[in-house]
């Protein structure tokens, strides 16, 4: 069917002429959630030039842009992997088990902020944080606790950390052969994607440089002995919760996994070995179709930079897998119902796996009901919603195709602007993405405060009462039974090996030898997180981020 | 040159989620207000000297961590203890209902905004407070 | 109000920064205060540090009291940030580029804003650096960006002035163009690990050499360095030194602060001048003689000098 381009152009300008004199809702801005302006329709003649199996293929095809698999969620649904982590390993283990039971099909760690940053739980800067954000993992044993009874061989576990990934990949590795598990069988992700540290989560600890080391190190040792696991979750999420566009949320989040591979070749990794277990964790904010143009032009511009600039043969290398979270930032204590809207773009947009954001999560981490019903909103869109019965719906829409395109040439174009500036990591030395992300996260603000962009129940149908929901509180207990913990772990550990050990970490941080089976060693001598990364502190320093507004 | 009011935005503790503290330190500086931003993993000694040394009206702490319990009083007792009264403290982030009412009953602080607070009712506030002196 | 002057010489901290802030709010009030603590100024060493934005200048004022510390010399920092022009209001950031003096007793940091080109500026800056000399800084660093006039001015009533570059921060040559190249006593490179530094160090270098010194005069020095990573820092506090030694030897120091000190006269002189310009009687008469020049009847050569004799005439002195 060969569309008559011209006559449609002729025809959409009478019809550009004849909306003047149409009545306009213009006091509100017609923006995405990016302030991009939406164009009111779209016609053949916005996607001339489209070639379908050049720019969409078949699912499970190269380029992938409607999926990365044959048969999408007909073969599997994506996993429901719902974020969870609070108090002390063992009140963590009992929720676990409450979403297991509750059909949740893979794990996901919340740690506290002192295990963030790779502090024990009795170090004197963390008084007041000890499990109030997440669960405190402070030692191997800690790690043990949170995984009683959950069998590690059966079960795909994802952990939020960067800053000392290594450490706690280490802790789940001894945690798992403690179960009698080997090391080949275990699934799982580390997020370790610590360039988004610097640029938005802000949780690093040592410089840029040599986190880069680390990583490289723990791609390695995983290509090697835990092929299995995914050992860096590639993050757009929290890019866009510090305020950033689509635009930049997959313009960043990409920039970073090529500068990943990258680094891989760079120390002497062959492409194939590593680059099948690189993943990543995109945001499912409230404008659906730019959501889902974002993950199908993320798919594209993967598969054809792999491809075609890194010369990967192996076709896992192509696949963009990913993991979907529900905006945070979205939420209001009035709006619980926002996950649907944004649970349906990923879905729409064919993520392996989604968090949905819980409704009480304005006040305080997920009460069990808050976070059941998040679940079941998953479940409603699977089973009732019937969006999961066929692939990529919305291909051959004009907008949505469109708006893929742009979406890819705006990525294409930020591109060039990292490789001007000298690479991803020199980017941030010079506070590039910082200043787009603050920029872009005041204008947002900017809108609500002029009314260009509503938000129900923040700038209009705001309403006095405030809903009365029952919300999790954290004992501070649990701080005082951390420190019992290390205390009585401190006392009963042979001391010497640890010292022992430790000093072959910082032996192999100053060298190039791996340092992952030196941080095992040191983990099976059951040091500390907080003694190991202060090893490793010693030898690679720290990092204080420029002042950027 | 005319007088402004100055305020100090901090981070305590290890949260590192400044895009909240970053838009209000946007926010107060376009109401013609003079912001003093710490940065991010501030103690509470440092923000009071901080304070201080700039001779601030208002002190404004950024929690999203669940360590507000521990912060917000640590922040308002030193300032008292170092003969800083007068300098008001303020706040904003993840704080339960409950907490809020304690913390400003307490004498704590003089305000705490929630997420999706507008910017004018933040300047509108310190504009008033700090006039009232 | 009153006691601030004591309160400020008996080490009281909070005074320090309330007398620091009644300057530049409401100079014409703390007048007193500022003329106690006066006599107890002028043993601190003060350095005033300037560039382009990004080139480095808070890192460098961070590392160099570091070192200063090491010493056991007491520092105080002005840092200096600008205003917008369309709000009236500032973000004032330098303070994050000084976590590790941020607690040191030993270290005092105000961080201003420039409030507008209208002038006042110069005089706050310059009372906040006596301030915390009388307050025992054995040295004051004045650090701000080198765009406006006032800002250049403030840096170069300095004892040793510091211009920083960066390979980044923009055109070298344009930045001593607008002036900062007369002043600099020590021209740093910073960020010296970056590729494109090399070029600039030449660059500054054969500019100097281009000039003409006498044989006497203070030939600029040229220090690399790199502030985040800790290179140079001690040859750029060397460089300070020698600096210092050259203007105590040559009998610069004195003539320096001479002529600070006939500049700081004159400014409070003008000052004054300017709030009696402004009062309710002079307002009034400037009203008057301006509409007879309106009507042909006067011009305002000869407006100027009633007003003149009658300033002369008035009180003088600030309880006017």
């Amino acid at each position: 069917m060969k569309e008559d381009l011209n006559k449609i152009r002729e025809e959409r300008a009478e019809y550009d002429k004849a909306l003047a004199s149409c009545s306009s809702r213009d006091e509100v801005g017609f923006i995405t959630t990016s302030s991009e302006p939406v164009d009111i329709l779209n016609t053949p003649a916005d996607i001339e030039g489209f070639d379908y199996l050049r720019d969409l293929g078949l699912p499970g095809s190269f380029p992938f842009t409607r999926g990365l698999h044959p048969n999408m969620y007909r073969g599997r649904l994506w996993t429901m992997r719902q974020f969870a982590g609070f108090g002390t390993a063992k009140d963590t283990n009992q929720r676990y088990k409450y979403l297991l039971d509750h059909g949740q099909t893979g794990l996901s760690v919340a740690f506290d902020f002192p295990t963030i940053y790779g502090r024990d739980s009795d170090d004197a800067f963390c008084e007041g944080e000890v499990g109030r954000c997440g669960v405190a993992v402070s030692s191997p044993e800690d790690m043990e606790t949170l995984f009683d009874g959950i069998a590690l061989g059966e079960v795909s576990t994802s952990m939020t950390i960067n800053g000392p990934a290594a450490v706690l990949f280490a802790f789940y590795i001894h945690a798992a052969e403690k179960q009698g598990v080997p090391q080949e069988k275990l699934r799982g992700t580390i997020q370790n994607d610590i360039l988004k540290e610097y640029i938005a989560q802000k949780s690093w600890i040592f410089p840029p440089r040599p986190s880069m080391r680390i990583i490289t190190d723990i791609m390695g040792f995983a290509a090697e002995h835990v092929p299995q696991w995914n050992t860096i979750s590639i993050s757009g999420y929290h890019i866009r919760e510090a305020g950033s566009t689509a635009l930049q949320e997959l313009a960043f989040t990409l920039a970073d996994g090529f500068a990943y591979v990258e680094a891989g070749i760079n120390a002497g990794l062959d492409v194939d070995t590593f680059a099948p277990r690189l993943s990543f964790f995109f945001n499912a904010h409230n404008d659906v179709f730019e959501e889902i143009a974002k993950y199908r032009a993320a798919r594209r511009i993967w598969a054809r930079h792999m491809k075609e600039n890194y010369g990967a043969k192996d076709p896992g290398s192509w696949l963009m897998r990913f993991h979907t979270q529900t905006a945070g930032c979205s939420l209001t204590a009035s709006q619980p119902e926002n996950n649907i809207v944004q649970g349906l773009a990923a879905v729409l947009g064919g993520t392996q796996s989604l968090h949905t954001n819980s409704m009480d999560e304005t006040l305080s981490l997920p009460t069990e009901k808050a976070v059941k019903i998040a679940l079941r909103t998953q479940q409603i869109i699977a089973y009732e919603s019937g969006v999961a019965n066929t692939i990529d719906p919305l291909a051959g829409s004009y907008f949505v195709e469109n708006l893929t395109n742009k979406m890819e040439e705006g990525a294409e174009k930020y591109f060039e602007k990292i490789k001007k500036l000298g690479g991803v990591v020199e980017a941030i030395e010079k506070g590039f993405f910082q200043r787009e992300i603050a920029d872009a996260a005041y204008r947002y603000q900017r809108e609500i405060e002029k009314k260009k962009r509503i938000i129900v129940g923040i700038n209009e149908y705001v309403e006095e009462e405030k809903p009365d929901i029952e919300i999790l509180k954290i004992d501070p207990q649990v701080e005082v039974e951390q420190h019992r913990r290390l205390k009585r772990l401190r006392e009963n550990r042979d001391s010497d090996l640890c010292d022992k050990r430790l000093e072959d970490l910082k032996a192999a941080c100053r060298g190039t030898e791996n340092v992952m089976p030196r941080i095992l060693e040191c983990t099976r001598a059951y040091c500390t997180l907080g003694e190991i990364v202060e090893a490793i502190k010693e030898i690679f320093g720290t990092y204080t981020e420029p002042p950027i507004f | 040159m005319a007088k402004k009011i100055r305020v100090l935005v901090a981070k305590p503790g290890l949260d590192g989620h400044d895009r909240g503290v970053k838009v209000v330190a946007a926010g107060l500086r376009d109401a013609g207000m003079e912001v003093i931003y710490t940065g991010l993993h501030q103690n509470a000694e440092a923000i009071v000297e901080s304070a201080i040394q700039e001779d601030v009206d208002i002190v404004g702490l950024s929690m999203l961590s669940g360590a507000h319990m521990t912060y917000f009083p640590k922040v308002r007792n030193l300032l008292d203890e170092k003969g800083a009264s007068d300098i008001m403290l303020i706040g904003g982030g993840i704080v339960p209902d409950d907490d809020k009412q304690k913390l400003i009953d307490d004498g704590v602080v003089v305000a705490l905004f929630d997420p999706g607070t507008k910017l004018q009712k933040i300047v509108d506030f310190i504009t008033k407070s700090v006039s009232k002196d | 109000m009153s006691k601030l002057a004591e309160q400020v010489l008996s080490g009281d901290r909070r005074a320090v920064a309330r007398l620091i802030s009644a300057v530049e709010n409401e100079p014409e009030k703390v007048q007193d205060e500022l003329e106690k603590i006066y006599l107890n100024t002028g043993k601190a060493y003060r350095i005033g540090i300037t560039g382009p934005p990004g080139s480095g200048k808070s890192s460098l004022t961070d590392t160099l009291t570091l070192r200063a510390r090491e010493e056991g010399l007491s520092v105080g920092i002005i840092a200096i940030d600008p205003t917008s022009p369309f709000t009236g209001g500032a973000l004032l950031g330098d303070r994050i580029r000084m976590q590790r003096i941020g607690l040191d007793p030993g270290v005092f940091i105000r961080s201003m804003a420039t409030r507008g080109s209208m002038g006042g500026l110069c005089a706050a800056a310059g009372d906040a650096a006596d301030i915390l000399d009388s307050f025992g800084k054995d040295i004051v660093i004045t650090e701000t960006v080198g765009v406006g006039q006032s800002e250049v001015e403030i840096v170069r009533v300095a004892d040793t002035t510091i211009v920083v570059l960066s390979p980044e921060a923009g055109d070298a040559v344009q930045t001593l163009k607008a002036g900062l190249m007369e002043i600099a006593d020590i021209f740093v490179i910073n960020k010296c690990d970056r590729e494109s530094a090399g070029k600039l160090v030449l660059e500054v270098r054969s500019m100097l050499e281009l000039k003409a010194y006498d044989d006497a005069a203070w030939r600029p020095l040229a220090i690399e360095t790199s502030a985040t990573k800790g290179i140079g820092i001690d040859e750029l506090y060397n460089a300070v030194k020698e600096h210092k030694a050259y203007l105590e030897k040559e009998g610069e120091l004195h003539a320096k602060r001479l002529g600070a000190a006939i500049r700081k006269i004159h400014d409070l002189v003008v000052s004054q001048v300017q709030r009696d310009l402004q009062s309710a009687e002079v307002t009034k008469e400037l009203e008057k003689l301006a509409k007879l020049i309106m009507d042909g009847k006067l011009t305002p050569q000869s407006a100027a000098r009633k007003i003149i004799s009658k300033l002369k005439s008035r009180k003088t002195g600030a309880d006017s």
